[in-house]
This record gives structure tokens, sequence and C-alpha cells, in this order.
């Protein structure tokens, strides 16, 4: 499968979710914080911290370490 | 799957809700599942709300606008929502490479990515132990598991005779042995270092209500932490369901004080797989009017043993500095949440209303109990009320579109 | 003779404003709540302080006198309680009509009720839906957060001197004061300020009003970047707020908090105290705000919230002495204006029971008024 994180092409395994790709690739924080601009990651990888949001093919705000990537999918971390 | 087995057998209709894309839960995870092939699965569904015993689900990509909306209504629910890692805070526990040990697991069994190269894993309670076995597999080096109790009082607990339990936790202690991981006791991870991400910890030696003694640092590129679990109730306290001592009141059929709700699993107590397995399979039979011939008393006996020999001793808050995070959503510091209780905000609201402690995305998952412990500690009369931490009558977010066209009642089939 | 000692029964906004106002005025004063402080209907709700949404009345008179006085107030007791005076901003998508009425009506009573066009309206707010026909600008709309603001009222009460004991549960009054779950609190006069409560309160002090509940919700969005600048309202708000059907009836509040959330409010229904989630509801919350701001339609809700706005048979505050028991006083039956209407609602409770001049005319809001006494 196909997708691509930040605007750059990458190929993936089904199965996959959002935070396991950006890990595989070293990055483990893609985000920061809305007051002190923190960086932050995945925290409690089962969906229930929200730290780990990211933006999938342009809608904000989901939870990298619940989506799973299907082929296309274009993410974007801030 | 134990509960919707059991009620399917017992001849009844049977849905199975579940929020993730495979059946399992947490336990199972990158371990394929089966159930009973008369049970309907609805796989990524995420029930955001309950009235009554009525399930609005969305099902779908996790967080996609463009899930779809279905409506179930049920003659009795089964919940069985399980639990998620608990983690006390410490300077530093925000920076990025601090996961949960939950995290560590998951990552590692589902998606076989190990969190670091030096990690170390810290907290409380039995489950630290498979976490290091499978950072070991996934290539991770532990350099070593905390466990801020002394971690041995239950094998001298007169309930805790269950072979098969015990068998489990030996091969767990065997295996540390074998992987060369040291068990460090009365030890925890008391602050994490780095500017962008962990680079080292500060780990102490602790007194026994978990004050520190001395401490030593040491380097690493990850930190995996856990103390206990924290059940997951909003779908409970939505039912209306009473609470006991933080979990889900039940009877010896897995009842709940509402009727027609049933609760199994790590959300009446926590007990691990086999034990929530065996609950589930009583509830569900329970909930489809029949009743199982499974015994509950021994496995729970051994849980509360287990649980008695891990408790979470108040001396954490003497780990924490005024510039830590409590709350991590809204990044509310331990000073800040010490300026609210100065105005005696002592209820859940006023709490949250006044440091904006729990008021994030996550809801107060994450730092609910911690700050309402923090909170009494310094407040003459503190008026937690248990249910008020676990009320979110949206138990998942929604997207303002996927609400405003949400359907009202079960469609019939075409 | 001597000015009474006085009990506040309720730490809500209305009794912290009371409390705050007799402490000013020299009185020692103790507030008793059953629970913790601040933590009823003033944390079950939004801090809008309104002149919009108000007709030509009495209502309208307090809320003026009160938006007058909040700032003064709030420099006085010296907290940060995220004041912002936003202003208001109240579309039509219909007949535009009707609302450029409602507007010339106010504007005669002394509100600043500006009628601008839908392109000001879209200068103002870039987001808002192209079907807008017409709005009013009212620049007096101010927000604050409810419960900052109480805690900051209670907190100067405190700091002069008086007791607050949250924990204590008024069950009756006498001669010799009133009597709690933790014993006689000895006392001149009382004040009931017990929100929605204060039905009940009143009849355990000995002389009934009718004050019932009337259910709000509001739904909370994720923080996002700030993309609502006003509170902006759609403008059948009005009809709700001065009608007394038990059905539900939503009118659109939308407005951004100073952490970056959206807040959307918010329903009235008559329920009694039930408290369990009605999915209807919170549809039509959503589907009225996504009408109003299209854009908040992929915004995840992360919250449902409300609590139960205090209201009168006749929808205006309930504000003096009863005449039955000598020393009993009522400051309630606020509904959907609490957190507005506190500060002239303290000052007038405290300038009667003083025997001061009352800054605004004490007539319409007297306790032995038609259908009030239950
Ligand atoms: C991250 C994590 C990893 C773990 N790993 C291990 C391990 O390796 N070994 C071990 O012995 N124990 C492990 N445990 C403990 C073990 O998971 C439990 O003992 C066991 O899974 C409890 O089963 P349960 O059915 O009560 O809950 P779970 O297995 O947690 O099942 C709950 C299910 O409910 C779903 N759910 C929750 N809320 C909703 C909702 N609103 N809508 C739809 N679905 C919902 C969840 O997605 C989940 O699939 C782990 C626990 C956690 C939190
Ligand atoms: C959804 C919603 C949105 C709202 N939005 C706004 C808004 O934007 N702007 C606005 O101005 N207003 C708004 N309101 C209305 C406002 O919140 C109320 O009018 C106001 O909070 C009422 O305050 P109170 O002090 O009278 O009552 P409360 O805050 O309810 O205080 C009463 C207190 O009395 C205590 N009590 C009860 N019985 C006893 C007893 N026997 N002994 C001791 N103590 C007792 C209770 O514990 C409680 O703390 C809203 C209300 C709701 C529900
Ligand atoms: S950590 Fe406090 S709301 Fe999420």
């Amino acid at each position: 499968m196909k997708v691509t994180i930040d605007g750059v092409e990458h190929t993936v395994e089904p199965g996959q979710t959002v935070a396991g790709a950006l890990l595989r690739l070293g990055r483990i924080s893609w985000r920061t914080t809305r007051n002190a601009d923190r960086p932050r990651g995945v925290f409690c990888g089962i969906g229930v911290c929200f730290d780990c949001l990211v933006e999938v093919n342009g809608v904000p705000d989901v939870r990298a370490c619940q989506r799973l990537l299907v082929d296309g999918d274009a993410v974007g971390t801030s | 799957m134990a509960a919707a087995n059991a009620a399917a057998r017992a001849g009844a209709e049977v849905v199975l809700v579940d929020g993730e894309p495979t059946l399992g839960g947490q336990y199972y995870r990158g371990t394929p599942q089966r159930v009973d092939p008369a049970v309907e699965h609805l796989a990524e569904s995420a029930v955001w709300a309950m009235e009554g015993l009525r399930l609005h689900i969305r099902t779908g990509a996790a967080d996609s606008p463009h899930r779809t909306g279905t409506v179930v209504d049920a003659d009795a629910v089964v919940l069985a929502t399980g639990a998620h890692d608990r983690v006390v805070p410490f300077p530093g526990w925000d920076l990025p490479g601090v996961y949960t040990a939950g995290a560590a697991q998951t990552l590692a069994k589902s998606q076989g990515i190990a969190v670091g190269a030096r990690v170390v894993v810290s907290g409380t309670g039995p489950f630290l132990l498979p976490v290091a076995e499978s950072l070991v597999k996934v290539g991770a080096r532990v350099l070593g598991v905390c466990e801020a109790n002394s971690g041995t009082g239950w094998l001298r607990h007169p309930r805790a005779a269950n072979p098969g339990k015990m068998a489990e936790l030996a091969h767990y202690a065997g295996m540390l042995l074998k992987l060369r991981v040291p068990l460090w006791r009365k030890t925890a991870v008391v602050a994490a270092h780095g500017t962008d991400r962990v680079t080292a910890v500060t780990i102490a030696r602790l007194n026994p209500d978990w004050t520190i003694r001395a401490t030593r640092r040491i380097e690493v590129d990850a930190v995996c932490v856990g103390h206990g679990f924290t059940p997951r109730l909003e779908l409970a306290v939505a039912a209306g369901c009473a609470l006991k001592d933080g979990f889900v009141a039940v009877d010896e059929r897995g009842a709940t004080s509402v009727p027609g709700v049933y609760a199994a699993g790590e959300i009446t107590g926590i007990g691990g797989a086999d034990l929530a397995a065996a609950e589930g399979e009583v509830a569900g039979a329970a909930a489809a009017g029949s009743e199982s011939t499974k015994s509950l008393t021994g496995a729970r006996r051994f849980a509360a043993a287990l649980a008695d020999a891990h408790p979470i001793k108040p001396g954490w808050q003497t780990w924490l500095t005024p510039e830590t995070l409590v709350c991590r959503c809204e990044e509310v510091t331990y000073q800040a949440l010490c300026a609210a209780t100065d105005l005696d905000a002592a209820g859940v609201r006023t709490l949250k209303l006044t440091s904006r402690v729990g008021l994030g995305l996550c809801q107060g998952r994450m730092c609910g109990r911690n700050a309402t412990e923090l909170a009494a500690t310094r407040l003459d009369q503190a008026f937690f009320d248990e249910a008020a931490l676990h009320r979110r009558p949206i138990a998942t977010p929604i997207r303002l579109s996927e609400l405003a066209e949400t359907p009202l009642e079960p469609q019939e089939d075409p | 003779m001597g000015l009474p000692d006085v009990v506040v029964v309720g730490a809500g906004v209305i009794g912290a404003a009371c409390a705050e106002a007799l402490s000013a005025a020299g009185l020692r004063v103790t507030v008793l709540d059953r629970g913790p402080l601040a933590a009823g209907t003033s944390a079950a709700g939004e801090g809008n302080v309104l002149v919009s949404d108000k007709e030509p009345g009495p209502e309208l008179d307090l809320a003026l006198a009160s938006l007058a006085r909040w700032p003064e107030l709030l420099d006085r007791v010296g907290h940060d309680v995220e004041w912002d005076p936003k202003g208001g901003l109240v579309v039509a998508t219909g007949d535009p009509s009707l609302l450029a009425g409602f507007a010339a009506h106010q504007r005669a009573a002394g509100v600043d009720a500006r009628l601008i066009g839908p392109a000001e309206a879209f200068e103002r707010e870039p987001q808002l839906t192209r079907r807008v026909t017409t709005a009013v600008h009212y620049p007096q709309d101010a927000q604050l957060q409810p419960v900052l603001a109480t805690t900051a009222l209670l907190d100067a009460v405190r700091k002069r001197g008086g007791v607050l004991r949250p924990g204590v549960t008024a069950l009756g009054f006498g001669p010799d004061g009133v009597r709690t779950s933790d014993g006689v609190v000895p006392c001149g006069a009382v004040v009931n300020a017990c929100g929605p409560w204060s039905g009940a309160v009143s009849r355990a002090l000995g002389a009934p009003i009718d004050i019932q509940p009337r259910r709000g919700m509001v739904l909370v969005t994720a923080p996002m970047p700030h993309t609502v600048r006003h509170k902006v309202y759609d403008a059948d708000y009005v009809g709700a707020v001065a009608s007394g059907d038990a059905d539900l009836q939503t009118s659109t509040v939308v407005e951004s908090t100073a952490a970056g959330t959206v807040l959307i409010g918010s329903s009235r229904e008559r329920v009694g105290f039930d408290e369990s989630i009605r999915v209807r509801v919170l549809r039509e919350l959503a589907r009225k705000a996504v009408a109003l701001f299209p854009g908040l339609a992929d915004v995840p809700v992360m919250r449902a919230y409300g609590g139960f706005r205090p209201y009168a048979p006749d929808h205006l505050p309930v504000i003096g002495a009863d005449p039955r028991v000598p020393g009993l006083w009522h400051a309630t039956g606020h509904e959907g204006a609490g957190i507005g209407l506190a500060p002239a609602t303290g000052a007038l409770l405290a300038e009667l029971l003083t025997g001061a001049r009352p800054h605004v005319d004490p007539q319409p809001f007297r306790v032995d008024r038609p259908g009030v006494l239950a």
C-alpha cells in the first residue's frame, strides 16, 4: 500500500496504524501542545489519551494509534 | 467474546460491538480470534452513547467523519469495556519516549515495534512482566523492571492459592531470568530527563509508602510505566450502574444495579484475561436468561490478593515538582492544581473548572484519578464522587456532522 | 437595631454574589452549601453575560445594571475569570423584519443593538453561513467563566472574614438561626439561594415558593484554532427563552472559550431533575450549529454537559424578603441568566436587607407576586 506522510510517499503493510508507521520512520513525536508548544507522540497506545493526534486526508484530530492506514491515505503532522 | 459466545449458546440473538478492527480486546492483540458464527460482530464500531438499553454506534475508520451510524435496541446489554493503564505523574512524564506499559505491549504485539533500544519498565503489578517479555521479543534491551512494591507479598498470601495463575507468574519470573532482565523491587522511575525526548531517567529506591530513599540516573531512550489499571466506566456510568470501590458493582451473575445491564471483565475488577473471560461467560449466559456453571470465586480471590500486593502508595505525590504536569491534555501543572485547592475547589466540577484539569480531549481519563488524589491530600474536606470522574455521556468523540445526522431509532432491515 | 448576621444557603453564583455584597456592606456572612462550593447549576452552564436575548422589561433592566457592575466587581475581587467583552451577533436566516423589529424595541430600552447587513456579519464572522439575511451586533454582550467568577466572589467573602461551609445542608429556620446537618448556625437572616432546589429549600425554611428546574444541555468541541469570534446566535433564541413549553426547544448559541473549545448551547426542556442523556437533544444542537457554521462539521464533539435552570412561573427572578417568615429572604429563579444577573441581584438583595436605596426597582422581583408563593 502507498500512503503519504507529510507529502512524502511511503510503502506500508496492511494492518499498520498511523502511529506504527510513524514510529517505524523513527519519529517519536509529531505534534506540539497548544500552550507550551511541547512535543507529543504515542503515550497510551490504545486510544484513550489523545496525545498522538494527526491529520488524515485533511481531517484533524485523528488518533494515530487507532487509525489503520489504507491505500492512498495522506497523513499530516503539525 | 466470552459473553457473546455464552449468550449465543443460550439461544439469544447476539451482537458484539467493539471499537477495534479485530476481535480479542487488549489481551489477544496480534493473535486472531473467532466467535460463535451465530454472533454478529460489528468491528471498528464505537458505542458513543447509551440511552437505557439503546446503543448508539458509529462504524468505520477510527475518528473518521465518514463512519455510519446505527442504533441497536437490546433486551440486555453486557458491558465489557476493559481498562487502560493508570500512570501516576512524575517530572518529565510528558516527554516523547515515555509510554504506558500497555502502549509498549500493544505496539510490540500488534505492530511489531519496539518503543526503544534501551528501555526501563516501571510501575507496579504483574502486568509489567509480560510487557518486558514482549519488548525483548521485538528487539529492545530491557535494562530492568522497577516494581514499586515489594512484589512478592502475594506469594505468601493465604488466599492466593490458584495453581494456574501461579504457574503463569512463575513463567514470567523465569522468563525475566532467562532474558537477563533484572527485577528491581521497591524501586521506581521518579523522573524522566531530556529536552525533546527522553534520554535518561532517575530511578529511586523507595520506602514502603513510595517516598524516595535514594536515587541514581541511567541513560535510556524509552521508559514504559504502568501503575495498575483504570476501568473504562463511561458506558456503565451513562447506563446508571452503581459503582463500588471504583468498579461496576455486580452480583454473582454479573448483573449490575440497572435491570438488563450486565458487566464483566476489568470494569468489575482487575483480574487478568482468564478471570475476565470467565466473568464474560457468566454474564453472557445470565443476560440471555440462562445460567453458567462456572465458579468465579477462586479466580476472584486470587485477583484480590494480587491487587492487595500491588497498591498505589501516596508517596508518589512527593515525586512531583511544582512544574510537573498533572493534566497532560490541558497542560495543568501541579502548582496550578494547588492554586485551585487553595480556593477550596473540592468537587469534581469545581476542580475541573477552576484548574482546567480534566477538560481536555481525553476527558480526564489520564488525569482524573491522580488529580483528585492530589487535591484530596490538600483539602480539609473533599467531595470527589467516583461516578463524576467517569461521567462522559459522549463516550468517544463524534464529529459535529456525524451527530447532526445520527439516527435516533434502529433501522429496519430492508 | 444593628444589622443581622446572615446565613446564605447555596454557594452558586447567586449565593456568592449576595454574600459578596452583604460582606462588602459590613455584615457577617456564613455561606452554606450541601455540596462543594460552586458546583451546582453555576458549574453546569455557560458564562454568557447578555443583554441581546432580553426583551424590554424588568429582566433587561436588571441585566443592564449587572452588566455595568461585573467589571467593577471583578476589579474589586481581583481574580482572572476570563472576562471577555467580545460582543454578540444575532443572525436571521429567514424573514429579516422580525429581528430588526426586536432590535429597534431593545434600542429604545437602552440596549446598544446595531442592525448590520450580511456583508458586515461575514466580515465579523468569516465562517458564518452565507444564508444569513440580516444580523444585529450587540457590542455589550460579554462572557466569563462562571466557576472562576463564583469562586472569586466567595474568596472575597472569605478574605473579609466570612465563613464558607461546604458539605453543610440547610434543614430549617427558626428564631435561633438556621438548622443544618451540622447543628444550628445562629443568625438574624437567611438567604435562600439554592438555584433549582430553592423550591424544596423554601419548604424546609417554612415558606414555600414555586421554583422549577428546566434542563439545558451544552456541547463542547475539541480545542481548535479560533474560528468563532463573537457569541453567535440564531434569531429564534429569543422565542425559546420566553416560552413555557415543556417540549424540547433548542436555539443555537455558538461561542469560543479562552481554551479554544467551542461551546454549543443550549436546549430547554422541562423534564424535572432527570439527568439521562437524550441523543435527540444533542442532535438538534449539532444540526443548528452546523447550519450556522458549516465549517464546524468536522470538529469532534468531546463532551455534553448540562444542568437545571431555576425558573419561576412568570420567568422573572425572585429577589427579596418573604412576607410569611421574618428574616427569610430569597434570591433565586434566574433561569438561563443567573451568571449575567448575579452582580445586580447581590447588590439589590444587600440594599433591601440593609435598608439602603435600591439601585433597580425591586417591585417586579418581589416574593409575594402572583404565582410565586406556593
Ligand atoms: C494496553 C493493554 C495491554 C495488555 N496486555 C496484556 C498482556 O499482554 N498480558 C496480560 O496478561 N494482560 C494484558 N493486559 C490486561 C488484559 O488486557 C486484561 O486482563 C483483559 O484484556 C481484560 O479483558 P476485558 O474483556 O475486560 O477488556 P479488554 O480486553 O480491554 O476489552 C475491552 C474492549 O472493549 C472495547 N471498548 C471499550 N469501550 C468501547 C466503546 N465505547 N465502544 C466500543 N468498544 C469499546 C475496547 O476496544 C476493547 O476491545 C493488557 C491491558 C491493556 C490495557
Ligand atoms: C445549560 C445551561 C446554560 C446556561 N447558560 C447561562 C449563560 O450563558 N449565562 C447565564 O447568565 N446563565 C446561564 N445559565 C443559568 C445559570 O447557570 C443559572 O441561572 C445560575 O447558575 C443559577 O445560580 P444559583 O446560584 O441560583 O444556583 P446554583 O449554582 O445551582 O447554586 C445553588 C446551590 O444550592 C445548593 N443547595 C441546594 N439545596 C441546599 C440545601 N438544602 N442546603 C445547602 N445548600 C443547598 C446546591 O448544592 C447549589 O450549589 C445556564 C444554565 C444552564 C443549565
Ligand atoms: S490528561 Fe487531563 S484531560 Fe487529558
